[in-house]
Parts: structure tokens; sequence; C-alpha cells
């Protein structure tokens, strides 16, 4: 007990610490405050969003135009192409490092890196994280992680070829690519990189068990957070199971082992059972945030308390666990026992129950509630509808006799597409419009943050929608010409207005760049609780100062108590005290009674 | 509302009863035992699909030498527990003895674990496939290699965590009230004595 008490001296220490104290390197630099860390990670990962989705459009202007020169394409070397024309063997990059880079150092860097920091310390009532320095070291080796794949681009032979899955034994061996050093710099850096996540997983699960408010009870915590905190679980016991995997081909590279190469008794298979041993569950951890942030965007719109708040909850529980006991699903075209594929197709249906939950307590939650539609919350509602698209289209991959005729189609890429651009993404754009506040201390512009969603919302789906259908009729992904077959001549039109489409898309990006840039400066000047939400960061000023929390609150209640009859308004943040006990406190209201 | 009353008496939520720094190892530890599991279980996997390609326990690897090295790391974990249970009383002097024990000990083992590895790569057991020249095959070599040198890196990381400890416990960082830095040294090595035991049954017994 005197440890834990020790830890609280800790606490009230770190609230001592004024801004101006602290050195410019130490402030923005080598900061040990959440929110820095948190911005760090937002802008290290928007700007790989902008490389990976440059790196898209290269492909789809191959897929549009197979083999004629790209605009712009003259500035890329020879060794990538040759008079602006698309190499063969750079294709094969391209999709391999938009794949990377968009998983693990886009999506994945802004969910669980920078909302994680954000959010948890904030919604649990925390001045920090519990271990501020390794919250540090987890984004300084997330960037020069990033940068060393970045660089892959550079070395001879190109950046790694294998798909960001990196088969074995395609991968394990240059003599199939033809990229010897950039496969190996990809292991290097995922291994970094899995490092970088396992500090941040450590640091969010101690303090989400050992750093709550008062009254902060778990089944107060907000979904935001929950779903964070068993994002983190994931992290924790998935990454190490690449790691190892990363490090066994990474030697199968070097110095000539054998665990994935057939030619020395090795199995390439069980590169697959490891990979997708882990990349089932980093399926989850990129969308259980997301489903977490717009569960707070939409009972914050719907001015209701969210529908089934414990539900919602098991529910994260449910697909979390489910989730590391439905890898072969990936695998049912890789040779499995028929026995074997059945048990993964069964457990894999079962994710279901635990997302129809979540979907229909959205709905509930939306049901009869008045809606404002603000941004975050237009945001949220494109998160529940694509992801109810992804998530059916998942239904027909996941029994085996279809998945025998849509694998490796353009039907996964919709699908893959639908969950991570048309779920997290719009989720982490609603929720970075929402948080705005409390990160620069302002409020984005409403008016182009709606036209940026109108749009990206049409031209998302004018891009990944018909990719289910081109996919049905036997489009194959990863391909580098379809003009090359005579049977997908007819579907060259569709891919000309998915590319078309797609540089659309891409363009009204540019929307939100400039909202967000000239918000930070040119902002309306946000108050603490702008959205009028419950949770604590919405106690403390836009932005919170350096700990956050001028003293401990106190929590009497969960998040979601909008329109609550308790309050006069039609939000009940977490730290007023009900009316039985109120106290003169700032944010009391009146008690009419005088009970 | 007493519960609230009760959270307002206690401050923060402490929901595992253990300080921060304590709670961080037990969970940085779950991750190690996904990143033994994930090195085991390929290896058990691969053993198992190809029989040929291993020697029989005894045949290439030095078992009575190895099976010492084992007591020597649970002869460390002794120590470790040792220097815990000194400072606990706060016996500064009897920490920084059986601190330097647990060092020597832990040192020991990797310097027999080298010489070991020295021995094997003399008699054309290595992790090359094209180098390979013992009995079993390519695959042997490559996940010995793995497995051990992976738990060596630990050992290794392990002493000099001991050694950093030591030199706190020199600087009178430790008392009775004040032990994280030692109980979380403590924990890690005890795990990496534990999964010692695990990879010398599968690798050199069975």
């Amino acid at each position: 007990m005197s440890t834990a008490e020790a830890a609280i001296g800790d606490r009230t220490a770190a609230h001592e610490h004024v801004d101006h104290d602290i050195p410019f390197i130490r402030k923005y630099v080598f900061s040990t405050d959440h929110k820095t860390i948190a911005k760090q990670f937002m802008f290290m990962s928007l700007f790989f969003l902008v490389v990976g989705g440059l790196l898209a459009m290269m492909m789809r202007w191959q897929l549009g135009y197979p083999s004629q020169p790209m605009p712009g394409g003259a500035i890329l070397p020879e060794t990538m192409a040759p008079g602006g024309i698309l190499l063969p063997e750079f294709y094969n990059s391209l999709v391999t490092m938009h794949g990377t880079i968009m998983i693990f150092f886009a999506i994945m860097p802004l969910l669980v890196g920078f909302f994680g920091n954000l959010l948890i310390p904030l919604q649990v009532g925390a001045p920090d994280m519990a271990f501020p320095r390794l919250n540090m070291a987890s984004f300084w080796l997330a960037f020069p992680a990033g940068l060393l794949m970045l660089a892959s681009f550079l070395v001879e032979g190109g950046a790694a070829g294998a798909g960001w899955t990196s088969y074995a034994p395609l991968s394990a061996s240059g003599e199939y690519t033809g990229v010897y050093l950039g496969q190996q710099l990809w292991l290097v850096s995922l291994t970094i990189l899995g490092f970088s996540s396992l500090a941040g997983a450590v640091n969010y699960i101690t303090t989400v068990i050992n750093w709550r408010a008062p009254g902060m009870t778990w089944f107060r915590l907000p979904l935001a957070t929950w779903s964070l905190f068993i994002t983190s679980i994931l992290i924790l016991l998935a990454i190490p199971i690449l790691a190892g995997a990363l490090i066994m081909l990474l030697f199968d590279q070097t110095i000539g082992t054998t665990f994935f190469l057939p030619a020395g008794g090795g199995e390439p298979l069980l590169w697959q059972h490891l990979f997708w041993f882990f990349g089932h569950p980093e399926v989850y951890i990129l969308i259980l945030p997301a489903m977490g942030i717009a569960s707070d965007l939409i009972a914050n719109g719907a001015r209701k308390p969210i529908f089934g708040y414990h539900a919602m909850v098991l529910a994260i529980i449910g697909i979390a666990f489910l989730g590391w006991i439905v890898w072969g699903h990936h695998m049912f075209q890789s040779g499995m026992n028929p026995m074997l594929g059945t048990t993964f197709m069964v457990s894999t249906m079962f994710i279901a129950v635990p997302s129809a939950i979540k979907t229909f307590n959205w709905l509930g939650t939306l049901w009869g509630g008045d809606i404002h539609f603000t941004t975050p919350v237009l945001h949220g509602l494109a998160f529940v509808s694509m992801f109810i698209i992804g998530g059916l289209s998942g239904i027909f991959m996941a029994s085996t006799p279809v998945d025998i005729y849509i694998h490796d189609t353009y039907f996964i890429v919709a699908h893959i597409h639908y969950v991570l651009f048309g779920g997290s993404l719009f989720a982490i754009f609603g929720g970075i419009t929402f948080w705005f506040p409390k990160l620069f201390g302002t409020i984005m512009n409403e008016r182009w943050g709606k036209i940026h969603w109108v749009l990206t919302m049409i031209f998302y789906n004018l891009v990944f929608f018909p990719m289910h259908s081109i996919g049905l009729q036997g489009h194959m992904r990863r391909l580098y010409d379809p003009t090359q077959y005579e049977y997908l001549e007819p579907l060259q039109p569709m891919n000309v207005f998915i590319t078309i489409s797609a540089f659309l898309l891409i363009a009204v990006q540019l929307i939100f760049v400039v909202n967000f840039f000239h918000s930070i400066w040119k902002g309306k000047k946000a108050g603490p609780n702008p959205w009028n939400a419950n949770s604590l960061e919405w106690t403390v000023p836009s932005p919170p100062p350096h700990g956050n929390f001028a003293t401990v609150p106190v929590v009497y209640r969960g998040p979601y108590e909008y329109s609550s009859p308790e309050s006069d308004e039609d939000f009940l943040l977490q730290t007023t005290p009900p009316r039985d006990q109120q106290q003169p406190e700032p944010h009391a209201t009146p008690a009419p009674e005088g009970a | 509302m007493t519960t609230d009353a009760m959270a307002l008496e206690r401050g923060y939520m402490p929901g595992m009863r253990v300080y921060n720094l304590k709670l961080g190892m037990w969970v940085f530890l779950l991750s190690e035992v996904m990143f033994f599991t994930g090195l085991i279980g390929s290896y058990i996997i691969l053993r198992f699909a190809h029989p040929t390609q291993f020697a029989e326990p005894g045949v290439v690897l030095n078992v009575p030498l190895t099976a010492f090295n084992t007591f020597v790391l649970i002869c460390s974990s002794v120590t470790m527990v040792k220097a815990y249970a000194a400072i606990a009383t706060g016996d500064q002097k009897g920490l920084k003895i059986w601190l330097l024990a647990t060092i020597a000990l832990g040192t020991f083992f990797v310097g027999i674990q080298v010489f070991e590895y020295i021995a094997l790569a003399q008699h054309g057991f290595v992790p090359m496939a094209s180098a390979y020249a013992a009995e079993g095959g390519a695959l042997y070599g490559s996940t010995f290699y793995t497995m051990t040198g992976f738990h060596g890196t630990h050992v290794t990381i392990g002493v000099l965590c001991l050694w950093f400890v030591l030199w706190r416990a020199w600087k009178g960082a430790y008392s009775a009230d004040s032990l994280g830095g030692v109980e979380i040294v403590g924990l890690y090595w005890h795990f990496v004595d534990l999964v010692w035991i695990i990879l010398f049954t599968i690798v050199y017994l069975i």
C-alpha cells in the first residue's frame, strides 16, 4: 500500500511542473507529456497516410492506364519507372509498401499511438501515462522504424515486394523477387516498430488498470478507453509472435537458416500460421479503437446514453477473444485439413454475433435521439454504415466454399478497404475533429469539415464499391496489368472509373489538410467542453495543461449520461456530484427540490 | 454512494493493488511468454513435421554440461530471492552480496553457453544450411541456435539490469520500504530462469 501511496505522491509532484519550466527540446522533441507524444504520433502517421495514399495513386494509374507514362512519373528513377512507365517489380513494391505503410505506420499509430496517448490518461483521470519515459521511447522507436521503411525504396533492388503479408518462400530468399536488402529493411523496421507497440501497450494497460481517478470504476470508462485497453492486450500478446516470425525470416534471409525454406527442410506454411496468428488480432487492433471512438461520437451526437453499455464492453472483449481462434480463415487456400477449415469457418462466423451487437447498439443509440449532425457525428455514422458493408462482405470470405472463388481477387481488396478506410479512417477523421480542441485549443471549421465528409463519402464509395463487382468477375488482386488477360478486358472501363474516382478521393483530402492547419492557427477558440460531452477530458481546459487535472477528479457516474433528468442541460459531466450530495462546486447545477 | 465515499478515501483506484512498475513488468512478461511461445511452437511444429532433421537427444548436444548449467541458473534464482529477502529486512550488505552472486552465476551461465556454441560449431553444428555437417539436418541448427540464442540474450540483458540495480544499491537507493527495482529485476530473472527449464527440457532432453 505504501508504494501505491508513493505513486500518488509522484503524481501530485507532476502537477508542480509548470509548462515554461521545460526547455524546448524536452517540451516538443523528447517530451514525456502524453499529449505532446500523441501529437507526434499524429503528425507522423498523417505523413505516412499521405505517403501510403500516393503509393496507391501510382498503382491506380497503372491499373487504369496500363503501361502508359504516368504524369509526373519522370521524376522516378530508371529502376522504378523508366520513361514514367511503372516497372512490374516496382509495382510489387508499391503493393507491398502501400499495405505495410498504411497498416503499420498510418492506421495503427493513429488509432493506438495517437488516440491511445491522447485519450487514455484524460479519460481515466490521470495526469500522464504510468511510464512517461517509456512512452517517449515508444514514439522514438516508431519514427526511425518508419524512416527505415521509406529508406528501403532507395536501396539496390528496391523496397520489399512480397506483399504486406510477406509470404515465404517468396520473402525468404531474394532469388525469387530480386529484392535482398529491401526485404531485410522491411523486417528490421517492423521489428523495431514491434518494440514501440509493446512499450505503448505496457503503458496503456498499466495506466488503465492502476491510474483511474477515484470513482472511475471499470464500467464508468468511456468506450474509447475500453476499446484501447482491449486493443493494448491484443498488441501485447500478438506482436511478440510477429517479432519472432520476423526474426526467423530475417535469419533465413541473412545467415542462411531454413525455417521457411523448403529446400533446407523448412515449412513455408509455418510463416503463414505465425503471421496470421498475429495478423488476425492485428485486424482487430485496427478496428476496435475505431469502434470505441465511433461509440463516443455517436452517443454525443444523439444526445442519448449509449444503448447497452455493458453489452458494448462485452462485445469488444468477445471480438478480441474470438480474434485469437480464427487465423486459419486467411489460409483456406493454403492447404488445410477440411475439418480444421470448417472449425475456422464456424469460429469466424461467430464474430458476426458481437459485431452485430455493436451495430444494433449504435442504431439503438441513434433511435429516437435528438441527433446533432456535426462533423464528428457524420464521420461516426459513416463508420457504422461502411463497417456494416465491410462486415457483411467479410461473411462471404469466412465461408470456405465462397472464399475458394473470391480469394485473391479485388473482392478482398474491397472488403479490407471498407473496414480499414470506411471503418477505421472515418472514425479517425471524426475523432480528430471531435478531440481537436484538446490538441490545439481550437475547433475545426464545421462547414469545410462537412464538405470534406460528403465528398470523401461519395468518392470513397465510387472507388471501392465497384471493386466488389470486378473481384467477383475474376479480377485478381496485386495484378500488374489487367489488359494482359482477355477475359478482364470488359472490366477495363471500370478500372478507369475507379482510377479517376481514386484521384478525386485523394484530391478532396486536401480540404481536410487545409482545414486542419487553418484551424490550428485561425480556428475558433474552444472552451473546455465545446461538444457538451460528459467524460473527464471535457472538464479540463482546451488544450489541457501539463499534468491535465488541477485537482484529482472524482467520478460519480458513467460517461454517457446525456439528456439525464438529473441535469437541467442535456449533458451531465462525470464529475458533477449527484443532487443528494451536492456541495458548493463550480460544475454543480442548482437542485430545485432543495433536498 | 458508499463506493464513491470509499474511493474518495482511497484516492486513485489501483485496480491490481500493486505499484505501477511491478504491474508493468508483469504485463511485459506476458508478452515475453508469447514471444517464447512463438519460438517453441515453431520448434515443435518443425520437429514433428521433419523428425529426420533432428538428432536423438544427447548425440550432438552435450547434455551433462548443460544440465550443470541449468543447475547454475536455478541457483542464481535462489541468490536473487536472497537479495530480495535481504533488502526486505533492510540488510544493505546482504543485498549487495547476493546481487553480486546472482550476477556471477548469470555471467557463468552465459559463458558456458558461449563455450558450448564454439564446441558445437567445431563439430559442424551451425545454423547455416550451407555449412551444416553434424548429425540431423539444417533445421536442427536453425532452431537450436535461435531458441537458445534468444534465451542467452535475455540472460545477458538480465545481467546488465542486475549491474544497474547493484550500482543503485551501492548508492543506497533501496530500503525495506523502497525495493521496487530489486523486485522487478527479480521477476524478470525468475522468468528467464523458468523459460530455460522449458527450453532445456524440450531442446536437450526430449
